[in-house]
């Protein structure tokens, strides 16, 4: 019998979170490469629905996993499910999207069945026999293959944006559904969610926006944000930035891009000292254009960039800024 | 209440790295600094403390210079430090450290411990909840706002996109803290002064290695990450980068 790659997609209030198609496109992808057989769950309350939606991409079976206590969320109960599925299915491998959700369970899952999880990756490769996950390390910095040592069940978690979700195959017929009810105890689920709730209100929609300047930690002082303001200004776009400085009380908390923030593609994002940490670039690194200044050479989000300046952006913005003001003014 | 802090210490954020022979990890001639997150874990520690008493205690794991960070942590009023003191403790993955911090604190009883949401080297996001698996606590991560109550905690998590979340939960606990939860405190004088006379216990290796076992995964290859991306880089004195930037933005980009 054929090794099996188990994809658990991921939902919340029914819906299931786009990032699951991205894991499936992966398991799709690992599968075809070491002729093992690809099955796909979903846990919830009451998710058969979202099993079906599933089912129709090609996958050799759908599980869905319910239990009254698998809703709402908790970290108590979903590892407590899905440790009796898995033990009862012996996957060789188990992968899910890198999501909030699944960094607050997957470690005490993988830890409750004596295993580990391979966090956070963008992509596998196969080294003779054997299968080795590719992560970022040191920010971005650099790149690590890591291998599992230890038996299976082998857990991975894929970041967000790590493979396309469009390309998902999709299946001529539908695969079957499996409904498997998981029991879990009543002491089991110490944690008491309440309801997920928004912040106020957005003031300002970055997504909108054709063109974002984004400082981060190398704009260093608060005044000097007026300066990456007028340069938005004279582009015709909004100020972002990243975590550090909304952090810091620099900008609102809603001009923060990344995975604690805003998710944008603007047509140009231009980015003035922001090293680019693994959870900014998730929230830029669609933009149709990234243009970066940073005086470090090595800042990772030159991996990224269409256009690179290495230097000092107190040199560069200034008279970028009457430049951009001197073409606009002539057109 | 009594808290744990973990502290990590990590290379500084612009630090340039360079692989060792083995390809297999940094060379250590780096300058460090604290894991960002776990400056903001102890911060929480500190002003849980000033609210409702009680005991912070800091603990690393790393060869003698991560002692630093417990040395900033005791300056800026940590009351006691532990340090795991060895390089294999870098090496470890996140089960295995885990254990090692659980083996290095199996007799004391707190009644919270924090970690920084994930480190800046490896970026497990994963140290935390395997402790608190070990020790069989609830825990609760990626923590914005922490509140004690009658039956234990009340706890905002952040979720993606804007969204958070109230989490009731009775204590023990581990949460894993974010960073911007607070405002960062600078040491003071006398705060530096008190650290050099406040308790810090040394674990070494095998005092805590029947606990750990070997490694369930490994980093086989470290390297430089290759481009996606054809980056072109525009260089020469400031004017010209200008000149070369504006005509990108119109000619390339066109948003003039």
């Amino acid at each position: 019998m054929p090794e099996t790659i188990l994809v658990v997609v991921e939902q919340r209030e029914g819906k299931l979170n786009r990032v699951s198609w991205e894991t499936l496109t992966a398991g799709q992808a690992i599968a075809a490469e070491m002729s093992w057989t690809l099955e796909a769950a979903v846990a919830g309350g009451a998710v058969e629905n979202l099993a079906n939606e599933v089912a129709g991409k090609k996958v050799a079976k759908v599980y869905a996993i319910q239990s009254p206590k698998l809703d709402p969320y908790t970290a108590d109960a979903f590892a407590t499910g899905l440790k009796q599925f898995i033990t009862s299915r012996q996957p060789r491998l188990v992968l899910m999207p890198h999501t909030y959700q699944v960094r607050d369970f997957v470690p005490k899952l993988a830890t409750t069945m004596g295993r580990t999880a391979i966090t956070d990756c963008v992509g596998y490769k196969k080294d003779g026999a054997k299968l080795l996950f590719t992560r970022q390390m040191f920010q971005g910095k650099l790149a690590a293959d890591v291998s599992f040592t230890s038996d299976a069940p082998w857990f991975v978690t894929f970041q967000n944006g790590a493979f396309r979700g469009d390309k998902v195959e999709t299946a001529s017929s539908p695969a079957p559904v499996e409904t498997v009810n998981v029991d879990i105890p009543d002491n089991a689920v110490r944690n008491k969610p309440q309801e997920v709730f928004k912040e106020a209100r957005q003031a300002v929609d970055l997504t909108q926006a054709e063109v974002i300047v984004a400082v981060g930690r190398g704009i260093k002082e608060q005044k000097n944000i007026d300066l990456a303001k007028q340069l938005a200004e004279a582009l015709g776009g909004e100020i972002a930035a990243s975590r550090p400085i909304c952090d810091s009380g620099w900008l609102p908390m809603d001009r923060q891009i990344g995975s604690s923030g805003q998710t944008v593609a603007p047509k140009l994002y231009l980015a003035l000292g922001i090293s680019g940490a693994i959870q900014h670039i998730v929230g830029m690194k669609g933009s149709r254009a990234i243009i970066a200044v940073n005086k470090d050479s090595e800042a990772p989000i030159f991996e990224i960039a269409d256009y690179a300046v290495v230097g000092n952006l107190f040199d560069i913005v200034p008279p970028l800024i009457e430049e951009v003001k001197k073409v606009k003014a002539g057109t | 209440m009594k808290i744990l802090v973990c502290m990590k210490q990590v290379p500084q954020k612009d630090a340039p790295l360079k692989l060792n022979d083995s390809g297999t990890w940094i060379r250590e001639d780096v300058s460090y600094e604290v894991n960002e997150p776990d400056a903001y874990a102890l911060e929480e520690a500190l002003r849980q403390k000033e609210k409702h008493s009680g005991e912070v205690v800091v603990i690393t794991a790393g060869p003698a210079r991560a002692q630093q960070v417990l040395r900033e942590a005791l300056a800026k009023g940590a009351d006691r430090a532990i340090h795991l003191e060895d390089n294999a403790f870098v090496g470890l993955d996140a089960f295995n450290l885990a254990r090692a911090l659980a083996a290095a604190i199996k007799d004391e009883k707190f009644d919270l411990i924090f970690t920084g949401l994930q480190s800046d080297d490896y970026g497990y996001a994963q140290t935390g909840v395997v402790l608190a698996e070990l020790l069989g606590w609830p825990h609760a991560t990626i923590i914005m706002q922490i509140e004690k109550n009658n039956t234990g905690i009340k706890v905002k998590r952040e979720l993606e996109a804007g969204y958070f979340q109230f989490v009731d939960m009775p204590l023990p606990a581990v949460l894993t803290i974010q960073s911007g939860i607070n405002k960062l405190r600078y040491a003071t004088l006398i705060g530096i002064k008190q650290a050099k006379n406040k308790p810090l216990r040394k674990v070494a290796l095998a005092d805590v290695q029947s606990a750990i076992g070997s490694n369930l995964q490994k980093i086989e290859r470290l390297y430089i990450p290759q481009k996606s991306k054809n980056t072109e880089f525009l260089d020469g004195p400031p004017a010209e980068i200008v000149k070369k930037l504006v005509d990108k933005l119109r000619n390339e980009v066109r948003v003039l």
